[in-house]
């Protein structure tokens, strides 16, 4: 690993050597020009620039360059890395996954993806059941046939592949500037004062400088676009990191269950890639973590096994009141409920797929500023246990669309506050109240005190009994809660239609 | 991490409020045009006394400076560029004096556009307004300029206040869409209008935002408008209602306690009512209109002629006390067509 990493570093030193020679050359010619004319300043002058190649960053471009409103816009991508180009789908599985939800995935056939990830690589799951370590307690989500899918897995890399296989095919409406680092933002003032440069100016390492109306963050977490526009974000840290892994099953299962289990070290979850494979997301303390990285394979599948199996954390008391409670439950609704399935045993794992990585929660007091939007992990950063994190990011590429095709069809300044303030409210109306609930849940899980597995064990017994409570809490992840604002673009008439009809 | 997160709502809330001001209260936004457009519209008014005056005035600045700022940007004198510019802070400033002002555009622009729209029926996609040539009168710092240019259309702005072309002209040239679409001249409408000037007969569309309520008047700048027009173009008017309700908003909570607008900037007893405008485009046509035309076109109850088309006249007004008014010149058959989309404010 550490021979590729170096000869990787040496190809982009010569590409870095190559860029600069070029650059010289070009700053010569741009003196010739300055003197000709008023200089090709203005060339580099892009209604909108995107920060990351992410998967968030890359469906913000494909759905910017298919929004017709959009149409002659300067649009660019920058991205630090390379293109991720995928010829064949590789053998191996990736342990990098997201859950895309059935809304998220709408949004991605509104921009084209989809039919690529389809023909790729994808495992739709039509149920999920999530239980305590600590009682019996369970919840099961389903759709009302087990027909339907819930939501898929879809490794990350086939995401951004196929994103960017169909970011191909909008060449002429989206730039795409690969290994591309940024090194300095400078902002304007909200207003235009003396002699200032109205727009948002992006100095890449290659010491070319870029300028945008509207500058759209998507570079993760750690946003450079949020920490050099000082945007104020609250956040901590879980001490917990995640372990994520390839999971072999012992034996072929139609695998179309996601699994969750709340042990008191974290939740760990096992998401279907296959008939014979999934994924594993173990959240734990940093310790337990390094330990499980560390064991030999042999026993870091035991450990998996039995931490899906053991009942070592069981309280007696939880299970009895449990039970109890869900005798009670039962008398009164005698069809409500579902029955108890067992996760598949873990047989082995794929070779060298064990990482782990540190988990924190963080939000972004501000999603804007005077021509910056922050989208995707740039704005909030939450938790796995609830598979949301994607999700999340791709609401807020659907929402931003909407808002920046209608102030364009209004003629507007596309990096003004006015219509980036609408894009702030509607996101964070929506990802605060998810959030805090994937916290809370986080928290009410962590511990395994009497009083709160109590709690736990009737809140979740209580919830699966009631149809209704269910649907609500599995339906707000999914479905876009404001049509206004989710809806993918392409699937909306557009404006124009309107008014001329 | 607490002052933070108290930071944070307090910005939150800071700016909820500006948006329940600026959204609810539309009539204080457009008492906040008034009190722009003040300078402007008085001038265009009373061109007849003052015109000397001006012209002196456009001469030294205004008509040499647009001239100069048209063909090429290296030539202007920097201390000029400087003073506009001082200015354009306040014109642009999303959130500063004139933050009603920008918001007041989520209703005018496509007010303007949907019925341009309808009458024209072309818009290729990103630029729904191209090749259609718009006047734009009393156009201030071009808040209403630019996003019609940036849809495409060509548009002249005009205001008699050269300081104000200037700060236009300087925000505009930064936008390489807007530059190549905007033109902006520091004349009156009068002027353009003039037998023989440029102006005459041009332009698709002549929108006039905020300025009727500050004419004295009405019937030079109707005549105007229509000569300026283009056989079958369209005639934008957006203005206050007189209203009771309009006094309490525009005048005594925007001048006497919010102080948002100067004092003394709004006479109330100049505002208009929408029918009101109705009877006077109906009252003068047979003034301004060619006998022949009059005769050519039916009368239908809110279509008039003005000049040589038909007018249609699509009036909407709230109990807020503001109106928006559309006159819309149809394309000579005097028929009334569908109210174009309007616009409810509050």
């Amino acid at each position: 690993m550490h021979s590729v990493t170096k000869a990787t570093l040496a190809r982009i030193g010569r590409w870095c050597v190559n860029v600069n020679r070029f650059t010289g050359a070009r700053i010569i010619y741009r003196g010739v020009a300055c003197t000709a004319e008023h200089g090709d300043r203005e060339n580099e002058l892009y209604d909108v620039i995107i920060s990351g190649g992410g998967m968030v960053g890359t469906a913000m471009a494909c759905s910017l360059g298919l929004d017709p409103n959009l149409e002659g816009k300067k649009i660019l991508l920058l991205e630090a890395g390379n293109k991720k180009v995928m010829e064949k789908v590789p053998d191996a599985y990736s342990t990098r996954v997201s859950s895309i939800s059935t809304g998220s995935a709408t949004i991605l056939t509104g921009v084209g993806a989809w039919d690529h990830i389809m023909n790729m690589r994808y495992k739709p799951y039509q149920k999920m059941q999530v239980w305590d370590a600590c009682s019996d307690a369970l919840i099961t989500f389903d759709k009302e046939n087990l027909q339907d899918e819930m939501a898929y897995i879809v490794e990350n890399d086939i995401i951004v592949a196929a994103l960017t296989k169909q970011l191909e095919n909008l060449s002429d409406h989206v730039r795409v500037q690969y290994k591309s680092k940024v090194v300095k933002y400078t902002w304007p003032k909200s207003h235009q004062v003396e002699d200032s440069i109205p727009w948002v100016q992006v100095t890449l390492a290659n010491g070319q400088t870029l300028q945008t109306k509207l500058l759209i963050g998507a570079d993760g977490p750690n946003s450079m676009v949020r920490q050099e526009a000082g945007i104020p974000t609250v956040k901590w840290n879980y001490d917990q990191s995640a372990v994520v892994a390839v999971l072999h099953l012992s034996e072929p299962t139609e695998n179309n269950v996601a699994w969750q289990r709340f042990l008191p070290t974290g939740p760990i979850a096992m998401l279907p890639l296959s008939d014979t494979e999934s994924s594993l997301v173990w959240s734990t303390s940093h310790h337990h973590a390094e330990e499980l990285l560390n064991l030999d394979e042999e026993s870091f599948v035991d450990a998996v096994n039995s931490a899906f199996w053991s009942n070592e954390n069981h309280s007696e008391l939880a299970e009895t009141a449990g039970s109890l409670f869900r005798t009670a439950l039962s008398v009164l609704m005698p069809s409500a409920g579902s029955t108890r399935q067992l996760p598949p045993s873990v047989a082995g794992i794929g070779p060298k797929s064990r990482v782990m990585f540190p988990l924190g929660m963080g939000h972004a007091s501000e999603y804007i500023r005077h021509r910056v939007a922050l989208i995707g992990d740039a704005a909030h950063r939450v938790h796995p246990l609830a598979g949301q994190g994607a999700n999340l990011g791709f609401g807020d590429v659907a929402c931003l669309t909407q808002v920046l095709s209608q102030a364009a069809f209004n003629g507007k300044d596309l990096g003004a506050m006015q219509h980036l303030l609408v894009y702030e409210t509607e996101r964070q109306r929506h990802n605060l109240p998810m959030m805090a609930a994937i916290d809370l849940m986080k928290r009410l899980y962590s511990t395994n005190a009497a009083p709160v597995v109590l709690l736990r064990t009737f809140g979740l017994q209580a919830t699966n009994t009631l149809p209704a409570i269910k649907v609500c809490s599995v339906s707000v992840p999914p479905k876009p809660t404001n049509p206004k604002c989710n809806t993918p673009h392409r699937t909306k008439r557009p404006p124009q239609h309107n008014a001329s009809a | 991490m607490n002052i933070c997160r108290r930071n944070m709502y307090s910005k939150k809330f800071g700016r909820l409020m500006f948006g329940l001001c600026t959204r609810c209260s539309t009539s204080v936004v457009t008492a906040a045009t008034i009190s722009t457009s003040h300078r402007t519209a008085v001038r265009l008014t009373s061109v007849c006394k003052h015109r000397m005056h001006f012209l002196e005035r456009r001469s030294q600045i205004g008509l040499e400076h647009a001239r100069v700022r048209c063909s090429s940007q290296t030539t202007v004198d920097p201390n000029e560029v400087k003073r506009f510019q001082l200015l354009a802070s306040k014109w642009w400033n999303e959130q500063g004096e004139f933050a009603a002002l920008h918001s007041l555009n989520d209703l005018r622009v496509p007010f303007i556009r949907d019925n341009l729209l309808n009458a024209h029926g072309r818009g290729q996609p990103g630029k729904p307004l191209a090749e259609l040539r718009i006047l734009d009168v009393g156009c201030g710092g071009g808040l209403l300029t630019e996003p019609l240019g940036r849809l495409g259309a060509c548009v002249l702005g005009i205001d008699p206040v050269a300081d104000s072309i200037g700060i236009a002209e300087v925000h505009a040239w930064h936008d390489p869409d807007v530059r190549d679409n905007v033109r902006y001249r520091s004349i009156t409408l009068e002027e353009l209008s003039e037998k023989g000037g440029q102006g005459a007969g041009q332009f698709d569309a002549v929108v006039a935002s905020e300025v009727v309520e500050h004419l004295a008047q009405l019937e030079t700048f109707a005549l105007c408008c229509n000569q300026v027009l283009k056989p079958g173009g369209s005639l934008f008017i957006t203005t206050i209602n007189k209203t009771r309700l309009s006094y309490a908003l525009a005048i005594v909570a925007a001048e006497e306690v919010l102080h948002i607008v100067p004092r003394g900037t709004h006479d109330w007893d100049k505002f208009v009512c929408p029918v009101e405008l109705e009877r006077l485009l109906e009252s003068r046509e047979s003034v301004f209109s060619p006998p022949l035309y009059l005769r050519a076109t039916p009368i239908l109850c809110l279509t008039r002629l003005l000049g040589r088309q038909s007018l249609k006249m699509v009036s909407t007004w709230t109990q807020s006390g503001v109106c928006c008014t559309t006159l819309c010149q149809g394309p000579g058959s005097g028929r009334k067509t569908p109210a174009s989309t309007t616009r409810c404010m509050l």
